[in-house]
């Protein structure tokens, strides 16, 4: 067991930390939630960025024209972005996380050279079309129909959910073509071109207000065959070749966010007025803290445990289910406690201490984590019958 | 940077546990209540193994290992639940004469912590006690001990001492520290040890007995129970073999945070589990027959030792920035 990062590591470190030293005071400024377009902008404009420093796709092949960096590279990439405040993946989620690294595994070489290239440079903002109003944690039951008619599917049904559908230019989808078979034996994994004839973009607004989602309506909308990845009725295998990998690889950045957020509400803490002190003095909210930031601590330990049996057997060990059920559950409790300590400031996500909306806004923006990519509960149902061979 | 066990951490884990699995199987583990908790030939047996003297450079007797074999060892015996002053022994092997040979029997505790509960008092050659001016070796004929006749941990017997002498100096205020940190990774290790086993008792069970036709590992009452000892567990490892390796190389910065944490999740895994365990076995986990208690009371015991999770929740507190 060895936890410091090698010579290699700490060279790719510097290197990184120098090219955003430079790179990050040319990005465009921050925009409002609600204006999609700059959102994009933004991100995109960073994703051709890494691109021509060459740090696009960090964990894509290089012959797929990504990093192909170690995964040890990509834990330091993930701390070094995340703590210098660059953007997140952003709009570019779906294409990055998982359309690209579904693309690489399984499409054929022309749908590949037609799009990772494209991905790599922010030139394509993909979302994802799975979950449906009844096919939600019971993903297998989805009911949007794919009929065949010529070279063509003609599709028609309601996807929901669907982060950055607004801005988006393509769609993972998938679709029933055959609805007489058990129901994971007659999906299809395709290409949906957003400005097809048909598809119904609806911003869905959240609890924050806001419209992070969209629900999408298909009315008679043909794709070419040819958009087809994998076999027809084989998508089911087709998107879990990625599934497990959302669970794990993209909460790496939320968690490095995580631990530097538990510092800010030290900061705020130390600020707050309670009685004749601050929030700090409150030995109990003091104890809790730091409570959560051994579990903070003890999870940032455990994605590298994970990431080094996945580097040693090319698996991905049991860890992905583990860190996201954990982390999500812990980021909410730090939620609630971060509100006691604001007190009547978590009324407001105006800041009325120094970053204090942030938190009230946080609290409610992690209420989707326990539920998004494989519910609590899905998680430990996993967890029980796969990992520990409990009965169904 | 690599963290997963080196084949040779891997097959120091296996040799320990197949040590355990011999020498230590529960029947005999329960019957060490009535000999005080120590029995003189199974110490020395854990002596030749190198339990006590792992740590010590090989022209002292020893292995030269690091913290993270001491851990994987530690992790192996509190899987078997071995009673005895283990973690001081280990402590004070090269110290006090004869502890890593398993000839001298160390038991040890921290001044500060009134009243002093002193473990195996009938099992102990030497006592040191632990404060922030160093190591000491305190005259166990001149302490008026009372016996506890029924201790909370069958396998921990324990005296009430009505004061604690100052005793023979043994190391400086350095050493105490050293032992504080190492002492209490040990103790953590020993713990998350005794929390996977009790996720695998309870899973075992869960799969075996049945109610309403069916395993009552199949009801997600259960399993999502059983998941999260699961889970537990595994953070918990994480913290733990982090703060050894956090010993064993400085460079990673000071370790106090880290071996806080990971005394203070061991024990919430150990504990935890323990009583998920006792409700999972129904009521069977509440009988003397089923081990369960055993590690639930062991649990309970250690928590109290080298610091509690509440003092461990404060230490970090303490160390973070802002």
């Amino acid at each position: 067991m060895d936890l410091l990062w090698s010579e290699d590591d700490e060279r790719f470190r510097a290197e990184l930390r120098a090219w955003m030293a430079d790179a990050l005071p040319r990005l465009p400024a921050e925009s409002t939630r609600e204006d999609w377009q700059a959102r994009r902008h933004r991100d995109t404009t960073w994703q051709r960025m890494l691109h021509d420093a060459g740090y696009a796709g960090i964990n894509w092949p290089v012959e797929f024209g990504g990093r192909g960096a170690s995964l040890s590279e990509q834990l330091v990439f993930y701390e070094e972005i995340t703590n210098a405040g660059a953007p997140n993946v952003g709009v570019n989620f779906v294409g990055l996380l998982h359309a690209g690294p579904t693309l690489i595994a399984e499409a054929s070489d022309e749908q590949r050279s037609k799009h990772l290239p494209a991905i790599l440079k922010g030139d394509e903002v993909w979302c994802q079309g799975f979950s449906e109003p009844s096919a939600g944690s019971d993903l297998a039951s989805l009911r949007t129909r794919a009929v065949r008619d010529g070279d063509d599917y003609v599709i028609t049904g309601q996807k929901i959910w669907t982060s950055f559908a607004q801005v988006s230019d393509y769609c993972e989808l998938l679709v029933r073509t055959d609805p007489e078979a058990p129901k994971h034996k007659g999906i299809t994994w395709l290409i949906l071109p957003m400005d097809t004839p048909g598809v119904d973009v609806r911003p869905l607004k959240t609890v924050l207000g806001s419209s992070e989602f969209s629900e999408l309506y298909l009315d008679e909308v043909r794709v070419p065959a040819v958009n087809r990845v994998g076999g027809e009725n084989d998508g089911w295998r087709v998107a879990m070749v990625t599934f497990s990998f959302e669970r794990g690889t993209s909460l790496v950045s939320e968690m490095v966010e995580a631990r530097r957020q538990l510092d800010e509400l030290v900061k705020v803490a130390k600020v707050v007025g309670r009685g004749r002190g601050t929030a700090w003095d409150d030995t109990g909210l003091r104890r809790e803290i730091g409570h959560a930031a051994a579990e903070l601590d003890a999870l940032w330990n455990l994605v590298k445990r994970t990431v080094s049996e996945a580097a040693r057997t090319g698996v991905p060990g049991v860890g992905a289910s583990v860190v996201k059920l954990y982390y999500t559950e812990l980021i909410q409790r730090l939620g609630d406690l971060a509100m006691r300590v604001l007190d009547r400031a978590s009324l407001s996500l105006d800041d009325v201490y120094d970053h204090s909306g942030h938190f009230v806004e946080e609290r409610l923006r992690v209420l989707a984590l326990t539920i998004a990519a494989g519910s609590s509960q899905i998680q430990r149902n996993i967890i029980g019958e796969r990992i520990l061979g409990l009965p169904r | 940077m690599d963290f997963t066990l080196t084949s040779d951490q891997e097959a120091l884990q296996e040799a320990v546990r197949k040590l355990c699995e011999g020498r230590f199987p529960m029947e005999r583990v329960r019957a060490l209540a009535d000999v005080g908790g120590v029995d003189r030939a199974l110490w020395r047996e854990l002596a030749d193994a190198g339990v006590f003297s792992l740590r010590l450079s090989e022209n002292k007797g020893g292995a030269a290992l690091g913290m993270a074999e001491a851990a994987l060892v530690f992790e192996e015996l509190g899987r078997a639940l071995v009673p005895g002053p283990l973690v001081w022994t280990h402590l004070a092997a090269g110290l006090v004469p004869g502890a890593a040979e398993g000839e001298t029997v160390v038991g040890g505790l921290a001044r500060q912590e009134e009243p002093f509960l002193v473990e195996y008092p009938d099992a102990i050659d030497v006592l040191v006690a632990v404060d922030d001016d160093g190591l000491w070796e305190v005259d166990r004929s001149r302490l008026s001990a009372r016996p506890v006749s029924w201790p909370l941990d069958p396998l921990t017997p324990v005296h009430v001492a009505g004061g604690l002498l100052r005793g023979e100096r043994r190391g400086v205020p350095g050493d105490a520290s050293r032992w504080r940190l190492e002492g209490t990774v040990l103790t953590a290790a020993f713990l998350l040890g005794m929390a996977a086993v009790l996720t695998e008792l309870s899973v075992d069970y869960a799969k075996d007995r049945q109610q309403f036709d069916r395993p009552i590992g199949a009801f997600q009452a259960i399993k999502h129970l059983l998941a999260d000892m699961f889970v537990r567990t595994e953070v918990a490892r994480s913290a733990v073999y982090a703060a050894a390796v956090n010993l064993d190389q400085p460079a990673m910065g000071p370790p106090t945070r880290a071996v806080s944490g990971a005394k203070l999740l061991a024990g919430e895994a150990a504990t935890i589990n323990a009583k998920t365990a006792t409700q999972v076995h129904g009521g069977m986990g509440f009988t003397w027959e089923v081990d369960v208690h055993l590690y639930l009371k062991r649990g309970w015991m250690l928590d109290t030792v080298f610091g509690t999770g509440d003092m461990h929740a404060d230490t970090v507190a303490a160390l973070l920035d802002g």
